[in-house]
């Protein structure tokens, strides 16, 4: 069979996105694909790019690794532009002096940063926001920079502000316009957002024209045309992008006036063999610089060149701008520009909320709109515009939510789009073959993910596909909870209340009496978090549902050994209880580390020698610290009012009572707390799950934060309040949690699930509007007052001992055990695979 | 160590009922060779698969929690909860990974298990 060449010019969002619809299409491969890539990487998801700030390892933004193409057989070619393409020849040269000859070509080159004229704009300092390479160059100038600004309040000059905001520099937003978001915001819309903004401490700057960069070789200030100026160290420029046509326009394709390779319906270049797909292509007079499209464009050319008619038409440019901390989406026709539109608005100033609904001039559509400060409608209301869907007799319920008794918001209306309705549009998936995915049995996001692809581009859909499958499940009779998995039909709050009101405290017991089958890695530690929860018994004495480290009280090593983390509380330690340490890892011969939480995890013990180390250790007085536990972990110190200088209260005693009262406590994920001695946090209490902060009157209290994946600050919970009352509200805050919480749920996740959030957990806590507190409070007395050393009762209990071993029938240490000199210590040798 | 044998297996005598935990596993180390012993209580079955685990080449899985995936008993490895059908030693979590199984039985309260001579 005869193949044919497909090249594509451009490595990026839609160039990639071609090729994958293209293999999908191609079943019998008569294509043989060649990408030319001008940046060093495979492509990279652009419109998560601010991520990168967050997490710099590019690889997290992959769409595909380079296996993937090779895997495929496509030749992949990349840091090497394409220079020329010669139409007649059918061929394109790369800067490299490559050259491929083509039958089909498609143009995917994207767009660059448009960079207006302004004198000193080559100044070092002035960056545009378009690559991994840029915001490499961003993040190490701000290192050295105090003051940022963003040239441009558009869609990416804000992500863009949020970013040097994040990098820690005082953050100014200019504008040309005399407001933000000009193309899809109203002027109160814009208004509702720069208060949002300042409160951020982003500071905006309307209606200013930049007319030159000052300073010498780096810039140094702004000077605007109404002679104002701006003092500062960076600039990120951010007004608007500029088509990428320069390879195009020298081979003689047809350019735009403004810009952008011209193309049909079929997004044929004025070569009938020559495609140009995404932010490189002008269609119908538009650039779309939006993802969406630019697939909707890739999916053209695939199917056109596998014997297809598909064509493109205008798109939907509806945006939700994310983020920022603020939301903010404008869909349709934002600003009611049809013939006889009518709005409907609605605005609370302090809350910093703006909606606003377009309706027809026949009042029976929402023809678009605005949302600023809460666009939680903003799937929901896209939709209706998108399907003509008849509007509710109250329309303005749409975005003020259903009011009074009984009546539902959110969730349901999807079930009312047509089966069309495209709720995906980055890989256009409607809601017909969403709810057929479901029926189908793919009943959670990540197999829709799967097998639809819906989710997998911006995400913005997300909520929507969600709600989706729980309705879906409901149409077919299936009662939607949170269920453990497959052996228990009940969240983890239902089968703790079970277990209680049962008296039940065995696993067996329980999964006869309320589950099915021989239970699971995931039901049988949550049944054992459960139980130490309710009757905070030995956990060993059901060793084999414990999850890996709390079977053997330690964490879990490669190469199969252990660590061991003692106890120390407030990070206060003794010379002797030290050089106990010192002593025992000597002994031992464990890798000793300080660990981020303020103690020492001595590394490398095999199973059969934990019991003997912890005897050593309990002897001189140490506990378990629970390192390997969903418990109580640290509770983090400041050294404190009794040496610092500025130290306004005791904050390693109170750490230390804290510690010790929660110590040991088993909840649904672990809970770290802190405590500082004043406002200036050394101990990090905000990002704890509950954070302690002396000020002059008593403490502050904060709840809910967390570092890890997604770090989140703790929220102000009471202020000024004495000990007894900071323990009192730890103690319902923290029953609370443990009862309620999914399992290896942290606190933040539990509380930005809660409905009412913070000020409905108040009301629990301070008002008892549930009236449980003090079941709760002597739910958590009993917690406290049982509380064991869990490595002593190993210790003394031969039965418990015998069960820390290698092998049942040999004493031999494992041999396959290996390690590696490491500076003065060892380390297990890495893994072979 | 006493061994036995039928046709062409050896059975080696590797410890105790009591010496293994109920719905749990321990390793035995048969001529070097570390075998994963599961004492399924609650089916009242034995299994014997390897004690590597595939992933990453981790002598552990006596130490994972059993359980069924539908009915197919498994077990889960401590390290990264990769599962493995006891039954047919198949990965159940999706990977191309495959551990060996061995018979297993017992008699007079003594555990034995079978390899290939
Ligand atoms: C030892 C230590 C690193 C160090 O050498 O400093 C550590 C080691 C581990 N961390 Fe951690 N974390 C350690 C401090 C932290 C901190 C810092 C802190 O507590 O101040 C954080 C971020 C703060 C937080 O939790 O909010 C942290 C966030 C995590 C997370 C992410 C949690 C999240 O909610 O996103 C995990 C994963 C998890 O728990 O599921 C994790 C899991 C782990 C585990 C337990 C993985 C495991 O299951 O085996 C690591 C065990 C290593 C080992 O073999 O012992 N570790 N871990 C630190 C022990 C502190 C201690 O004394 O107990
Ligand atoms: C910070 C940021 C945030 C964004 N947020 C959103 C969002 O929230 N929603 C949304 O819909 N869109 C967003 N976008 C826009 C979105 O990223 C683009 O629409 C999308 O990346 C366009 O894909 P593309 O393949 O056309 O262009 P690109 O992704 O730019 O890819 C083009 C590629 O071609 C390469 N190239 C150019 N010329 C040549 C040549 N001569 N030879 C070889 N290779 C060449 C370029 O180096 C580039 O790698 C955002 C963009 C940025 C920068
Ligand atoms: S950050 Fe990751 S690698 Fe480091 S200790 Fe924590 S879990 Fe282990
Ligand atoms: S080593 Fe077993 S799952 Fe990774």
């Amino acid at each position: 069979m005869n193949t044919e060449k497909v090249v594509v010019v451009g490595n990026g969002m839609v160039g990639y996105k071609f090729c994958e619809k293209l293999l999908k299409k191609d079943s019998s491969r008569t294509f043989e694909i060649t990408v030319i890539g001008e940046e060093p990487r495979p492509a990279y998801d652009r419109v998560h790019l601010s991520e990168y700030f967050t997490n710099p390892n590019p690889d997290h933004l992959t769409m595909a690794p380079v296996e993937w193409y090779i895997d495929n057989s496509i030749a992949l070619h990349l840091g090497d532009p394409v220079q020329k393409i010669d139409p007649s020849k059918k061929c394109i040269y790369t800067l490299q002096g490559k050259t491929f000859a083509y039958d089909h070509l498609v143009i995917a080159t994207g767009s660059a940063a448009f960079v207006p004229t302004i004198p000193g704009v080559e100044k070092d300092g002035i960056f545009v926001y378009r690559t991994i390479e840029d915001l490499d160059l961003i993040i190490s100038y701000a290192k050295k920079s105090k003051i940022g600004a963003v040239i441009g309040g558009g869609l990416l000059g804000l992500e863009a502000g949020k970013a040097l905001m994040d990098l820690g520099l005082e953050t100014h937003v200019v504008e040309f316009a005399p407001r933000l978001m000009p193309r899809q915001l109203d002027d109160t819309g814009s208004e509702t957002l720069q208060t949002k903004l300042e409160s951020l401490g982003i500071k905006i700057h309307l209606n200013k024209n930049t007319s030159f960069f000052d300073g010498a070789a780096s810039v140094t200030a702004l000077q605007f045309a109404d002679n104002s100026r701006l003092e500062v160290d960076m600039v990120v420029i951010s007004a608007g992008i500029k088509p990428r046509d320069e390879v195009a326009a020298k081979a003689g394709l047809e350019i735009g006036p403004r810009g952008g390779i011209v193309v049909n319906d079929a997004l044929q270049t004025s070569q009938q063999n020559i495609y140009a797909i995404g932010e490189c292509a002008l269609h119908r007079s538009m650039i779309y610089g939006l993802v969406a499209p630019g697939y909707e464009m890739a999916e053209v050319v695939a199917d056109r060149l596998t014997g297809g008619q598909k064509s493109f038409s205008a798109f939907d440019m509806s945006t939700k701008l994310k983020l920022i901390g603020v939301d903010v989406a404008s869909f349709g026709d934002a600003f009611g520009s049809a013939e006889g539109a009518t709005k409907i608005c609605f605005e609370h100033k302090e809350k910093g909320i703006y909606k606003r609904l377009n309706i027809s001039a026949d009042k029976k559509h929402v023809i678009g709109g605005i949302l600023v400060g809460d666009a939680e409608q903003y799937n929901m209301l896209l939709q209706m515009v998108n399907n003509k869907m008849v509007l509710p007799e109250h329309p303005e319920d749409l975005i003020l939510g259903a009011r009074g008794e009984g009546k539902s918001s959110g969730g349901a209306g999807v079930m009312q789009l047509p089966d069309e309705a495209v709720v995906c549009s980055c890989e256009s998936v409607t809601k017909g073959a969403l709810c057929l995915a479901v029926e189908e049995g793919n009943t959670d996001i990540g197999a829709i993910k799967k097998c639809t692809k819906a989710g997998t581009g911006c995400g913005g859909c997300v909520p929507m596909v969600n709600d989706l499958i729980k309705e879906t499940l409901k149409a077919q009779g299936k009662v939607i909870k949170n269920v453990l998995c497959e052996h228990f039909d009940y969240s983890r709050q239902e089968l703790l209340d079970l277990v209680k009101v049962g008296g039940l405290k065995k696993y067996d017991e329980i999964l006869n009496q309320h589950g099915k089958g021989d239970g699971c890695e995931i039901c049988k530690p949550a049944v054992a978090s459960i139980l130490a929860s309710v009757w905070n018994e030995v956990i060993l004495k059901q060793d084999t549902i414990q999850d890996s480290n709390d079977r053997y009280l330690a964490n879990l090593q490669k190469g199969g050994t252990y660590s061991v983390v003692p106890r120390i509380a407030g990070g206060e330690i003794t010379p002797e209880k030290l050089i106990v340490i010192g002593e025992v890892a000597k002994k031992y011969n464990l890798y000793t580390k300080i660990t981020g939480g303020q103690r020492i995890d001595l590394f490398g013990a095999p199973v059969h020698l934990l019991p003997d180390i912890w005897e050593e250790l309990v002897n001189a007085g140490f506990e378990s610290g629970h390192a390997y536990g969903k418990s109580l972990r640290t509770v983090k110190s400041c050294v404190g009012s009794t040496w610092c200088r500025f130290g306004v209260q005791d904050s390693v005693s109170f750490a230390i009572r804290v510690e010790d009262r929660y110590k040991g406590i088993r909840s649904p994920h672990k809970v770290k707390m802190g405590v500082s001695g004043c406002v200036r946090e050394c101990a990090e209490a905000q990002a704890k799950d509950f954070g302690i902060i002396a000020t002059e009157k008593g403490w502050n209290l904060y709840v809910c934060g967390n570092g890890g994946a997604k770090p989140q600050h703790a929220l102000l919970f009471a202020q000024d309040i004495d000990e007894e009352t900071c323990i009192r509200y730890i103690d319902l805050i923290m029953m609370f949690y443990i009862k309620t919480a999914e399992p290896l749920t942290r606190t933040a996740t539990w509380l930005n699930k809660m409905e009412g959030g913070l000020d409905y957990l108040k009301q629990v806590v301070i008002q008892d509007s549930l009236g449980i507190n003090e079941q709760l409070l002597r739910e958590m007395q009993l917690l406290v007052d049982t509380y064991h050393c869990e490595w002593k009762e190993v210790v003394e209990n031969p039965e418990l001992r015998k069960r820390f071993k290698t092998f049942v029938n040999s004493t031999d240490s494992d041999a396959e055990m290996a390690f590696e000199p490491m500076r003065e210590m060892k380390k297990p040798s890495n893994w072979t695979v | 160590m006493n061994s036995m044998t039928t046709t062409d297996i050896l059975w080696h005598r590797v410890a105790t009922v009591q010496d293994i935990p109920e719905n749990g596993g321990a390793c035995a180390l048969i001529d070097g060779k570390q075998i994963a012993i599961y004492n399924f209580t609650r089916r009242g079955e034995w299994y014997a698969t390897d004690n590597l685990c595939p992933h990453r080449q981790q002598m552990i899985l006596s130490r994972g929690m059993i359980g069924d995936m539908q009915g197919e008993p498994k077990v889960a490895c401590p390290f990264h909860k990769k599962t493995f059908s006891l039954k047919s030693g198949a990965c159940l979590s999706g990977d191309n990974y495959e551990i060996k199984t061995y018979p297993i039985k017992v008699e007079d309260g003594l555990i034995y298990v079978g390899l290939n001579v």
